[in-house]
Parts: structure tokens; sequence; C-alpha cells
């Protein structure tokens, strides 16, 4: 284990979101100014999954973001930025990468699982694998670490940090490593906001699988009105919590990402020079609102561990006004184009 | 959501981090604003919780009763089931479901045991000492 010291000059600004966090500071860190909803909207963040067939802790899943990564490889491609990335198999041969890319004083992204995640709250301690950190030095034998979620730099053991790269499990990392190679000096960020804008319309609207987009939160209503009947009480209730966790779970900035989508089309409208994309903003945030409302019902639901059947047919009702509101914003959205 | 309305509920994050919102301030434009908890969010992770800490009592009784070794007990404290704890101790799930039965763990050997231990952050010490387990309340928080 080498023992020099190394502390990469990082501007580490706290994010609702991981992986907008870790981008848009790692972006920041090459002079690239990019906000943490700009982030989110380029990399068409917002999204929506049901998958009852596959099953987490015997519960289905529910997701209201893409594949971890996405968001920070939908970026650099749109903003034309030289990205490397390594897997491993070997935990050594890992750290090493790790130390060899600090002492060349290139701040590298991370993707950890998080139970073994020493500084984290114990509450949010589950076997998550899709984290993501940056790493931007190390000092007696301790790395420092910019997690986005925390509001300074952390601090984690060479074992702690092993363990946590090669967490095992749902979608193990791997000691997945990122980092920015170079930038391109003239980048089109105009271009990348529309890409990210007609990305998400299509991932919210075309699937032809009824399990995602605006059709998943359909099929999930459709779904949920028979959860106590078919599931049980205990269990039903036990489905619904899983969904308000996804919604509300850390770093969503509210309601399933859909607030921090909203802001995204504010700032769009300002970049663009295109003031619908305000509307259609204050249309993301209304139904944000009704994402918020399905969660109070959902909540009501769990805390008292009773029956009451009409609230899954309200919870399903509230979807269903949801699906309808969102399709019709991103009916309206794939028509953008650039001036 | 307006600025005003975002929920300053309970929360679970022992004040080490504050979760962000985005809201919108009285010009109409977005901005970020801290939020200490939402009530949902907050009984559905206690929700979570809970079952996790009834599944561990259940397996420590099971364990003071004799019928499944403390390996058993501390898979479940680190919420693993026997595919993850053997994905974490490279070693197939048969074997760790072998090391569940009392019989077996009582043959392990210190090399393996201390695997087990390193794995659930413990001693071999630990491990081996039902009192341990014994003591250990799992109360929701």
């Amino acid at each position: 284990m080498n023992q020099n010291k190394y502390y990469i000059d990082f501007q580490h600004k706290p994010a609702a979101h991981c992986e907008n966090g870790a981008t848009s500071n790692l972006l920041n860190h090459y002079n690239i100014r990019l906000s943490e909803p700009m982030v989110f909207g380029i990399g068409s963040g917002l999204f929506f999954s049901y998958m009852p067939f596959m099953k987490l802790n015997g519960l289905p899943v529910v997701s209201f973001r893409p594949w971890p990564g996405t968001i920070f490889n939908r970026n650099t491609r749109r903003l034309g930025i030289e990205i490397q990335r390594y897997k491993f198999r070997d935990r050594k041969e890992a750290m090493k990468m790790l130390d060899e890319n600090l002492a060349k004083g290139i701040p590298t992204g991370c993707l950890v699982g998080v139970y073994h995640l020493t500084y984290f709250p114990p509450a949010y301690r589950f076997h998550f694998n899709a984290h993501n950190i940056v790493v931007i030095g190390r000092e007696n034998g301790e790395y420092l670490v910019s997690d986005p979620i925390m509001p300074g730099i952390e601090r984690i053991s060479y074992h702690d940090l092993e363990r946590v790269r090669f967490a095992q499990g749902t979608q193990p990392p791997k000691g997945r490593m990122y980092f920015i190679k170079g930038i391109s000096e003239t980048f089109d960020l105009k271009n990348a906001i529309v890409e990210g804008i007609k990305q998400v319309c299509k991932d919210m609207l075309e699937i032809p699988i009824p399990l995602f987009g605006v059709k998943g939160i359909r099929y999930m209503a459709k779904q949920m009105r028979k959860w106590p009947k078919k599931l049980g009480e205990r269990k039903a209730s036990l489905y619904m919590g899983q969904v308000v966790r996804m919604l509300e779970e850390i770093g969503t900035g509210g309601a399933g990402f859909r607030f921090i989508y909203a802001a995204f089309l504010q700032e769009a409208a300002r970049e663009l020079n295109q003031p619908w994309l305000n509307e259609i903003s204050d249309e993301m945030t209304q139904a944000g609102d009704r994402w918020r409302e399905f969660a109070i019902i959902a909540g009501r639901i769990f805390k008292s561990r009773a029956g009451q059947e009409e609230n899954y047919q309200a919870a399903a009702d509230v979807l269903l006004d949801i699906a309808g509101r969102e399709e019709k914003i991103f009916l309206k959205l794939r028509h953008i184009k650039l001036s | 959501m307006k600025k005003k309305e975002v929920p300053q509920d309970e929360g679970l994050s022992d004040g080490l981090f504050e979760d962000i919102c985005y809201a919108l301030d009285d010009d109409g434009h977005y901005v970020v604003v801290p939020t200490t908890g939402f009530q949902p969010k907050t009984d559905a992770l206690l929700q979570a919780w809970d079952v996790i800490h009834e599944k561990i009592e259940e397996v420590r009784q099971l364990v003071l009763a004799g019928k499944l070794s403390p390996i058993a007990y501390f898979m479940e404290k680190n919420i693993m089931d026997a595919r993850l704890l053997a994905d974490y101790m490279g070693i197939p799930k048969w074997k760790v479901k072998r090391h569940l039965k009392p019989k077996h763990f009582n043959k392990l050997d210190d090399d393996i045991l201390d695997r087990y231990a390193e794995t659930f952050n413990i001693n071999r010490e630990q491990l081996k000492d039902i009192s341990v387990i014994q003591e250990d309340k799992n109360e929701s928080k």
C-alpha cells in the first residue's frame, strides 16, 4: 500500500441525487459549470418502470430512474467529453488504478455499495449497489471522498473503500470507476438539451412494453387496485411502502425527480430562449405535486396497517391522473426543436 | 411545490446530511430547499426496518434455542441471505446453508470463522459467544 499524500483541489457541491452530483462536480472540475437539474435533463434522468416479476427482497422492482451510469454517460456523450471507464476482477488492481489516478491529480468517480459505507447514516444503509462517489485524495491511509449526498468531504479507510467498491448482491459494482480524459473546446449545450429532452419523451412514451414510462404508471395503477385482495393486507402494505421508498428515496429531490425535471425545464427555457418550456415546467410541477399526494395516501396505508381498501383505490386513481398529465407533457415536449 | 410547502417532518439521517428538495420561490423560480424529512417517506423506511427487525428477532430466538448457528443471526443482522453471504465469502451457497446448522458450525476451523467474522465486522470470539446474541436487542429506530 503506498502511503503518499494526494489532495486534489476539488469543489464539492452536495446534490439531491448522487449521479447528478458526481457528474456535475466532475464536469465542474474541468470548468464546465452545469447545475444539477441541467445535468439531470441532459442525461434524460426521468423515467418510470414497474417490473412485478423482478423481486428485490420479495418486493416488486419499481424505479424512477434509468440504469445507473446512464446520466454520466449521456452527459459526456452529448457534450463531446472524452471519458475512461474501468471495471475490475482483481481488487488490488482496482485500488492500484485508483491510486495512480489520484497521483496524476485526476478526480475519479467510483460506483459503490452503500451497506458498508461507514460515514452513511445507519437507517439508509441497505445493500444498494448503485451509489456514486468521487475520490479526490488520500492521506494517512484514508481516502478523501466527495459524496454528493454528504455536506462535506468524507474519509474512508483503504479496507472499507475496497469493500464498498466490491460490494456483492444485485448489480455488483465490480470496482467500476470512471473519469474525464479530455473535454472539447466547444461543446453544444443547446443541442445537448434538445437531445436530452427528446430521449426522455421516447423513454416515457414509446417503449413498446407496458412496464415502462406512462404505460408503466397505468399498469401499476391497475395492479395496485388488486393488491389488498391478491396479496393480503400485510404484503399489500409492504408493496405500497416499496413504491413510496423508491419515489422518495434519497436524491430524487422530491416526487420521483419530477421537481428536478421541472427545474431543468425552466433552465432549458432560458438557455434555448423558448418560453413555452416554462409552461411545461409548471405542468411538470403539478404532476410532482400529485405524486406527493399519492405518497401521502399510500402513507396512510402503511402507517396504520389496517385494511383500507378504499385507500388503494384512491392511490390508483391518483396514479391514473398522473399518467394522463405526464402523457400530455411528453406529447408536447417531443416536438422540441433547436428554435 | 412551493418553498414554504416543502415538508420539514421527522427524518432518519441523524443530522448527518440534509435531503435536498427542489421547490418554487415566490417568483416562481426553482430553488434548492433543504428538508429534514417527509413523513410518508420516513414511515416507508421505518416499515422496511420493522420487517428486517422482526426477521432478526425470529432468527435470534431460533439461534438461542439451538436450532440455528450464530452465523444465521449475523447474516440476518447484516440484511443478507445465504446467496449474498456466499458472494461475500466467496464460497458456494450450499456451504453457507450448511454452516447455518449448529452441528456444522461447531466443526468449523478458525480460518473460516475469521472470514465470517470479518464479513460481519466482528471478531471470532463475538461470533462464537452466544451471550453476545442473547444481549443483542434489535429495537426499531
